[in-house]
């Protein structure tokens, strides 16, 4: 009973862990996506979480021109509304003053003095009527409160995309990220496969030699790395700063690691299973392909989601590896551009950056079903 | 005509030598077992006959032909694994095709054969099946399929039945026998570390101890005539009992004196000139007979029954270190320290010299 009852406490805890995981993970991840699809207006005055309600923010508007007047029964009136086109809202009440716009309710006419006076309407058509034409080329100055219902809009995105850039910053990515993971996939299965169960000299020192290279931090080889390829790239002829640098690069930063834990998973498989093959006639070769590749797919995905996460989140081999020109700018790398150049425009922020983690979440989410349990079930006898 | 031959041949993993120079000849459709504890290398001389180990030394002839480079697939052999070694991520038939697959047979053959085997095994409701939906027996039928599908001249079972539970194992093992008799000319050499598949299957035994071949030979002669001690505790269950004794008389009317006990008349060939010397007087459980009027070999108090039902096992303490364990036939009305005779006819009776060699037992 005391077994059991630990075991229950134990799920339990396991639960609200889990729970709290998904609450730690989703909560910010659904603010960025609200934040990302409001109003840029409402988005700079509130936070996310009051997307659904009325907001009530100060605003200023400005009646329309003097050159715009009309006589209308011996008084000179100008008349508009305060909402731009497509803008739905109303005025809860309006002053003149800044300091002020509380200072008339809705629908009173206000004495502006001179015989002006200025009525606005909670739908923010306003008319401003005087005895005299009025003069100047400015328009009266009206400063309001608005109740503005919650908005969203694609308008963000759309703007993100075509103008902000991420649209060709998007496919970047998506040029350096794809070939970067599967490439150290290729090569690593078959080193993988090679380490762990085909016999040859100096295996255990090859083993040692890339368990070595894990620990080798990234930002120590970069700048040699790159002065090595330029040099090759000079003495061939190719430019600088291509794809095919940042692919070799992230090959070669991703294999240690993806040689390792292949490996571990490869060498795990049952030793009868390839024995049996051999018996049946299947060469390495055969082996590797018919049995191991096929056995294995819950460790390359894993690797792929590994590897796709890193090489989409990585700013520092993509700057040094690629140009800063539009056609070779990754994503992260343009979000720190605009972080700079239009750090206030948050919906611009929010919008890229919900774009910039869009893929990784479609990554994993369709790389998942590989991770399973139980593959070699009913292969050899536990 | 002989299928397997080995002669002198070694193996070493590093310094450890695992198979110490084995001689043996297989005839064609000859069923072997290999038997012996564990670690005596019965499993690694099965995986040098299969290839799955390079032999260190010596000559290996399967078919008559040298296979000491031969790859595995090369060699006529198929190989049944003790864990079965399914591909799990293939259906049954897949499992029993993938040989012949790789060997570019054609699909109508491959068909054939597979759906031969399958019909042969009662497996053709499952060939849609994935390995993980099977039962253990029908799993381990599974991977006897993919070795009749290789169509081989001889077939390698380690260890078959060890991951089968009781009732199963005896199922598969008369599946086995019957699959060797609707298979006359294919050898079969089959490893376990079970006496009775070893005693019920084989035509003849192979006794392994230490790497070494301690004795080769039919089930019973075995069993009649252990060559010596080792082949004499090893087979048989219970294990026989063992005294140290005296010689005391060779020739004609040959006479032992177990240590502690009075001497016996046995019926074995000793020379005249051992008269004398040490040696080992062995006598099985199951041909002590409780003495009534005299005759007896061991005095002593019973220390354990156990009462099977159809026998009865009693634990004499005859003052020797370890104690004497009877096989009594049916239930015997005999409680712990009781004070028990125990007889045997003398020609039944073992005995080995110093070095452990058996006396030629008269008889049989």
């Amino acid at each position: 009973m005391a077994a059991v009852g630990s075991r229950k406490s134990g799920g339990w805890l396991t639960h609200v862990m889990v729970l709290l995981i998904i609450v730690i993970w989703t909560v910010p991840t659904f603010g960025l996506f609200v934040s990302s699809i409001r109003d840029k207006d409402q988005l700079s005055v509130s936070g996310w979480w009051t997307a659904l309600t009325t907001n009530e923010s100060n605003a200023t508007g400005r009646a329309a021109p003097p050159s715009e007047q009309e006589e209308v029964d011996g008084k000179f009136v100008i008349s508009g509304n305060l909402f731009e086109e497509g803008q739905r809202g109303s005025v809860v009440s309006f002053g003149t003053r800044v300091q002020q716009p509380n200072e008339f309710e809705a629908g009173q006419t206000a004495d502006l003095g001179d015989g002006v006076t200025l009525t606005v309407a909670a739908d923010g058509d306003y008319q401003l009527v005087s005895d005299t034409a009025f003069e100047g080329s400015r328009g009266q100055r009206i400063f309001y409160r608005a109740a503005l219902p919650p908005r969203f809009t694609l308008e963000n995105y759309r703007e993100v995309l075509s103008s902000a850039g991420i649209g060709q910053s998007f496919i970047n990515s998506l040029t350096v990220t794809i070939p970067a993971t599967i490439i150290p996939i290729l090569i690593a299965a078959y080193a993988a496969y090679a380490l762990a169960w085909m016999k040859f000299p100096g295996r255990a020192l090859l083993l040692s030699i890339v368990v070595g290279l894990l620990v080798v931090p990234l930002q120590m080889s970069l700048i040699p790395l790159l002065k090595l390829y330029n040099g090759f790239g000079e003495i061939f002829g190719v430019p600088a700063k291509t794809y095919l640098g940042i692919w070799i690069a992230h090959t070669g930063f991703g294999l240690p690691l993806a040689i390792y834990l292949l490996r571990n998973y490869i060498s795990g498989l049952p030793r009868e299973i390839m024995e049996s093959a051999r018996v049946d006639g299947a060469t390495d070769f055969d082996i590797f392909v018919k049995i191991v590749l096929p056995l294995s797919l819950p460790a390359l995905a894993s690797f792929s989601i590994f590897q796709f996460l890193w090489v989409w989140n990585d700013l520092l081999v993509a700057i040094v590896f690629l140009g800063a020109q539009n056609d070779q700018l990754v994503l992260t790398a343009r979000l720190v551009n605009l972080l700079g150049s239009r750090g206030s425009n948050w919906e611009i922020l929010t919008a890229s950056a919900f774009i910039t983690i869009l893929v990784p979440l479609v990554v994993f989410l369709s790389l998942q079903r590989f991770l399973i349990r139980g593959l070699l079930a009913g292969s050899v006898k536990g | 005509m002989t299928a397997v031959e080995l002669s002198q041949v070694k193996k070493s993993f590093g310094a450890v030598d695992v198979i110490k120079g084995v001689d043996l000849n297989i005839e064609e459709g000859e069923f072997v077992v290999f038997v012996g504890p564990s670690g005596c290398g019965k499993s690694t001389l099965l995986r040098l006959i299969a290839g799955l180990e390079d032999i260190t030394s010596g000559t290996m002839k399967i078919g008559g032909e040298v296979v000491n480079e031969v790859p595995p697939s090369k060699r006529g052999i198929a190989m049944v694994f003790q864990s079965y070694a399914l591909y799990p991520h293939m259906s049954v038939y897949n499992n029993m095709a993938f040989g012949m697959k790789l060997a570019r047979a054609s699909k109508d053959e491959i068909d054939k054969r597979v759906k031969a085997a399958a019909e042969i095994l009662q497996l053709t409701p499952y060939l849609n099946r994935l390995p993980r939906a099977l039962s253990g027996g029908q799993r381990q039928r599974v991977a006897i399929g993919r070795a009749i599908c290789r169509n081989p001249e001889v077939f390698l079972f380690d260890e078959p039945l060890s991951n089968l539970d009781a009732a199963l194992r005896v199922a598969t093992r008369i599946e086995i026998a019957k699959l060797h008799e609707s298979m006359p000319s294919t050898t079969m050499i089959y490893v376990t570390h079970d006496q009775v598949e070893a005693m019920t299957l084989a035509d003849r035994i192979v006794v392994l101890n230490a790497g070494r071949i301690e004795q080769v030979g039919s089930p019973m002669e075995l069993y009649l005539h252990p060559d010596n001690l080792f082949v004499a505790r090893f087979i048989g269950s219970p294990a026989m009992n063992t005294v140290p004794c005296t010689i005391d008389s060779g020739g004609a009317s040959p006479r032992v004196s177990p240590v502690g006990h009075a001497p016996v008349a046995v019926e074995v060939d000793i020379p005249e000139g051992d008269k004398g010397k040490k040696g080992t007087f062995g006598v099985r459980p199951e041909d002590l007979v409780l003495a009534t009027d005299g005759g007896e070999i061991f005095t002593g108090t019973v220390v354990i029954v156990e009462k099977l039902g159809e026998v009865t096992l009693i634990y004499v303490d005859c003052g020797a270190e370890e104690p004497v364990l009877a096989k009594l036939d049916g239930i015997v009305s005999i409680r712990k320290g009781d004070t028990v005779k125990l007889a045997a006819p003398a020609h039944t009776l073992h005995v080995f010299d110093a070095e452990g060699r058996a006396y030629r037992r008269r008889g049989d």
